[in-house]
């Protein structure tokens, strides 16, 4: 990625995801004190496949979100280079 | 383990440069109610919990880090490009003195980060009942940091952390009615 | 009575406080204060909708603003 501006279609794809994941978080701990909802565990599930769908389409285009090898890296190393969470 | 995401729970925004909401704001990196203070109590907890709330204490301490950066993303922005001069201006000279812009772990007032502020009593009544209190303690501080600041677009990050600490609380509140287990006896819902 | 988030009380006001009295002052009841253990099926939001909200659940949106706008 380079130091320049990023352009809007991170900033939305990387909203995208922030949705996504974030109805993943809170269906995760309503799970964890509902451990017998199936209607929230289908929900979860869904959510899951598309939480994934989505981290792929960002990747393709701007570079892995996860460390420790749970992405891809292009070459060169893709994962060391801006922008970081705190910099966007 | 953990697993680094590069990429914040919300998209923080601010306005303007603003170095004196930064220096509010650090309460709740390195204060006694803060995200820090939070995820390692909760963290702390789980080794001496029923396993029945041993995930949500996992999830939530989780979380609480990612609040950690969404704060340090607001101070950091907040400062970026900040003067000395703005910063004396902001009361943040001490600060500078000593950290330049460096972030670090100590209150509002500058008192640093302290293990004390974290308790674990080991009794899984009395750790929770901690945890429902610490999560009011973060909802008022989130509280009286909106009643002070006057940018917009912070307010919604502080809100959506506000907003958290509810929720978090409701779950605390569960695990207390789970190891209690009263609801097998009289089914409320 | 309809419910609110935000509780009122009217403190005493001594003859001689020296800053301009707050008559009317306020605390927050946010909604988890009585939902109970939550039940199966509630209403959400959208994905969008529950990421500015800060929850997925519309029983546990508790909205804030500064009380001191409408103070005085």
């Amino acid at each position: 990625m380079t130091r320049e501006a990023l352009p809007e279609e991170f900033y939305q794809l990387m909203e995208d995801l922030q949705a996504v994941d974030f109805v993943l978080i809170e269906l995760n701990l309503y799970l964890d004190t509902h451990p017998e909802d199936l209607e929230a565990l289908k929900q979860f599930n869904t959510f899951a496949q598309q939480s994934q769908a989505l981290r792929r389409t960002f990747e393709e285009r701007f570079g892995p979100l996860l460390g420790g090898g749970k992405s891809f890296s292009t070459f060169p190393w893709a994962w060391k280079e801006p922008p970081w969470p705190w910099q966007i | 383990m953990w697993v680094y995401e590069k990429k914040l729970q919300y998209p923080v925004r601010v306005s303007q440069c603003n170095p004196r909401l930064a220096k509010f704001l650090i309460e709740q990196y390195g204060g006694a109610d803060g995200e820090l203070a939070a995820a390692l109590r909760y963290l702390n907890q789980r080794y001496t919990i029923p396993d029945k709330v041993i995930g949500l204490l996992t999830d939530i301490g989780t979380e609480e880090f990612a609040h950690l950066e969404m704060i340090a993303t607001m101070v950091y922005k907040l400062t970026k490009d900040a003067t000395p001069e703005q910063l004396k201006e902001a009361g943040l000279g001490a600060h500078y003195a000593d950290h330049d812009k460096a972030l670090f772990y100590h209150n509002a007032a500058g008192v640093p980060f302290t293990a004390t502020y974290i308790q674990a009593k080991g009794d899984p009544i009395a750790d929770l009942y901690e945890d429902i209190a610490a999560e009011e303690k973060a909802r008022a501080t989130y509280q009286w940091l909106i009643d002070m600041s006057d940018d917009p677009f912070l307010n919604e990050s502080l809100a959506f952390l506000r907003e958290r600490e509810v929720v978090h609380s409701q779950r605390f509140r569960e695990a207390v009615e789970i190891l209690k287990e009263a609801r097998e006896q009289k089914r409320f819902f | 009575m309809a419910f609110t988030n935000r509780k009122t009380y009217t403190p005493f006001i001594g003859r001689y406080d020296p800053c301009q009295p707050i008559r009317v002052k306020t605390y927050e009841t946010p909604p988890h204060l009585y939902l109970g253990f939550q039940p199966p099926g509630l209403e959400q939001f959208s994905p969008k909708e529950a990421l500015k909200r800060g929850t997925l659940w519309k029983a546990l949106y508790s909205p804030y603003t500064s009380p001191y706008g409408d103070y005085r």
